[in-house]
């Protein structure tokens, strides 16, 4: 090494600081499943012949084009292929699931407590799916969305994330739910305990090449915010570590490990490829074109009215 | 000699002296000096009351003194909003509904100019291809595109943004906003034809001047602009907290469609 390159070493360093740069547009969508399907056993990846096979099976099995079920089929395929954007391959790493640990690539089963516990909240959303917009999964109220995460997990379609990075901060905008998360990367300490936030409280520092994101004060509700992909439940305890590493440049690996003493008997991590994407990124106003909620529940009105009626005919 | 000239020859002494060491050419965009405005800043006005200048008035009787109006000097400069005739009419129209026609008590997301003086504070994250502006109030996010321009393909709440650098001024070219905004809580008002032009331009470490040309032919006579300077947030703890506040207009909204309980 000659004196110049030196030079250059010993100035460049202390400037540019050397962490990598995962500004851009990324995606997450993919056919890889979030738990694996239990046949698989601990299979963690597909050769390349079998992830052929899956994907063509996969689209197929998916395909809410098709019209070969009769009515109840087409009326559950109502919103067609034109809505979904889930990709058309499993993850760069040809994972058979997103979740890599526990070996067994799924949720580990709750503690006894929290499994009684979220036994209730089912059997009282079943009974009372809608007195009132509380009763409602959150994305239903425009609250929150698996995508947005923490943990981001990649859901039908909006799996779009723009980053956007400076020295001392880093701000993934989500599309899903338009959420843009501002980690503060100065090493200062989580929020005070009381202050609970859908999102949590992120706070980021580099490990090596490694973005590291440690999330806590998460606000306790009982609908799971793992999205239709796992029907969870969190609490106030919920820690989550997740680790972005740029490992091409078309692509980040993003880990996302799940710490709920009080929930989950042990933690367990998943793991998304972002892949790079031209976008754009669109602004997904929810809550102010939101009438869906509005909807759902003049319906369970109407229905309620109509079986005080029937019963009162029936009298 | 000024905070952003300062800034720009330190950047430049620097990028001169890696540049006189090195063959390898620097990154393009550590080659032109521009301002840093990362920051939280936070307007300190009572433009979202009223951009004009008003005097203190009573606001619902129930809250007292913390419903009531603070005044304030305006932001417009000129002082007089150049209404077209029948668009003078409706912002009287907006005004006497205000309490229940101001966009913000929904909480929808305010649009450009009005996220700029809110009463909470925003973030500018400026990354190396393009600037994030976060804002605390109802998750408000925009992305500031600093490549070649991209016309809006859909009108949005916040609209599509353009940036480019005039010397030390950001300039951000807003279009494509859809017309449900407001620019203040006195009904102050703007069709889908609004087009924005913002200017932030460091004054020193701490401040920013903030400039809105605003152009909206089917609603004004003319273009108009309004003025004020945005504060950095100096705590050292400062943060955007979270501010979701669809939870908290749910019983507005959805409170008359609740299962009613009647009692036996």
């Amino acid at each position: 090494m000659n004196y110049r390159a030196l030079m250059l070493l010993s100035i460049v360093t202390p400037i540019w600081a050397q962490h990598p740069s995962i500004e851009g547009i990324w995606n997450s969508a993919s056919l890889t499943p979030f738990q694996r399907p239990v046949e698989l056993g601990a299979k963690e990846y597909y050769t390349e012949q079998e992830a052929a096979v899956y994907e063509k099976n996969k689209a197929a099995d998916l395909n809410r084009d098709r019209r070969d079920g009769g009515q109840e089929a087409d009326i559950a395929r109502a919103y067609n292929e034109l809505f979904f954007d889930r990709g058309t391959k499993l993850a760069r790493t040809r994972r058979t699931s997103m979740i890599i640990d526990p070996p067994d690539g799924r949720v580990p089963p709750m503690t006894p407590e929290a499994r009684k516990k979220f036994q209730a909240i089912q059997e009282r959303f079943a009974a009372h799916p809608a007195d009132g917009p509380e009763d409602r999964p959150l994305p239903d109220r425009c609250l929150m969305f698996s995508q947005s995460g923490p943990p981001m997990i990649p859901g039908n379609y909006n799996d779009l994330y723009q980053i956007v990075q400076t020295p001392e901060y880093i701000s993934i905008l989500a599309e899903m739910g338009n959420q843009a998360r501002v980690i503060p990367l100065d090493g200062s300490a989580h929020l005070p305990r009381n202050v609970q936030e859908w999102m949590g409280d992120s706070r980021g520092h580099w490990e090596g090449n490694t973005l590291v994101v440690e999330t806590t004060n998460f606000k306790s509700n009982d609908r799971s915010r793992f999205g239709v992909q796992y029907d969870g439940m969190t609490d106030h305890n919920l820690h989550i570590t997740e680790r972005f590493t740029r490992t091409s440049p078309d692509s980040i690996i993003y880990r996302a490990t799940i710490d709920d003493p009080t929930v989950y008997t042990k933690p367990w991590t998943m793991e998304v490829s972002l892949e790079k994407s031209e976008g754009p990124v669109f602004e997904f106003a929810c809550h102010e074109g939101n009438r869906g909620l509005a909807g759902v529940l003049a319906g369970e009105r109407a229905q309620e009215k109509r079986a005080a009626e029937q019963k009162g005919t029936n009298r | 000699m000024a905070y952003h000239d300062r800034v720009a020859r330190c950047q430049l002494i620097a990028a001169g002296f890696v540049a006189a060491l090195l063959t390898v050419p620097a990154p393009a965009q550590t080659s032109v000096a521009k301002p840093n405005l990362n920051g939280i800043w936070q307007a300190v006005n009572t433009a979202n009351w009223d951009i004009q200048t008003h005097g203190p008035s009573p606001g619902p009787p129930a809250l007292g003194a913390i419903g009531a109006i603070p005044p304030g000097l305006g932001v417009v400069e000129g002082g007089e909003l150049p209404y077209l005739p029948e668009a003078a009419a409706k912002k009287k129209e907006n005004f006497a509904k205000r309490w229940t026609a101001d966009p913000e008590i929904k909480c929808y997301m305010p649009g450009v100019p009005r996220a700029t003086y809110m009463p909470y504070p925003f973030q500018i994250l400026q990354g190396s291809s393009s600037i994030m502006m976060v804002y605390e109030y109802a998750n408000a996010v925009r992305t500031v595109n600093m490549g070649p321009p991209r016309e809006a393909q859909v009108d949005s709440w916040m609209g599509t943004s353009n940036g480019r650098w005039e010397g030390s001024t950001l300039v951000v070219d807003v279009t494509g906003q859809v017309d449900q905004t407001w620019f203040d809580r006195s009904g102050d008002f703007h069709s889908d034809a609004l087009h924005v032009v913002e200017r932030y331009t460091p004054v020193s470490e701490n401040v920013l001047q903030y400039e809105a040309t605003i152009e909206d032919p089917k609603v004004y006579s003319r273009p108009w602009k309004m003025s004020m300077p945005l504060y950095r947030r100096l705590e050292k703890n400062a943060q955007l907290m979270e501010f979701k506040c669809a939870e908290f207009v749910e019983e507005l909204l959805y409170g008359p469609l609740r299962r009613k309980v009647t009692k036996p």
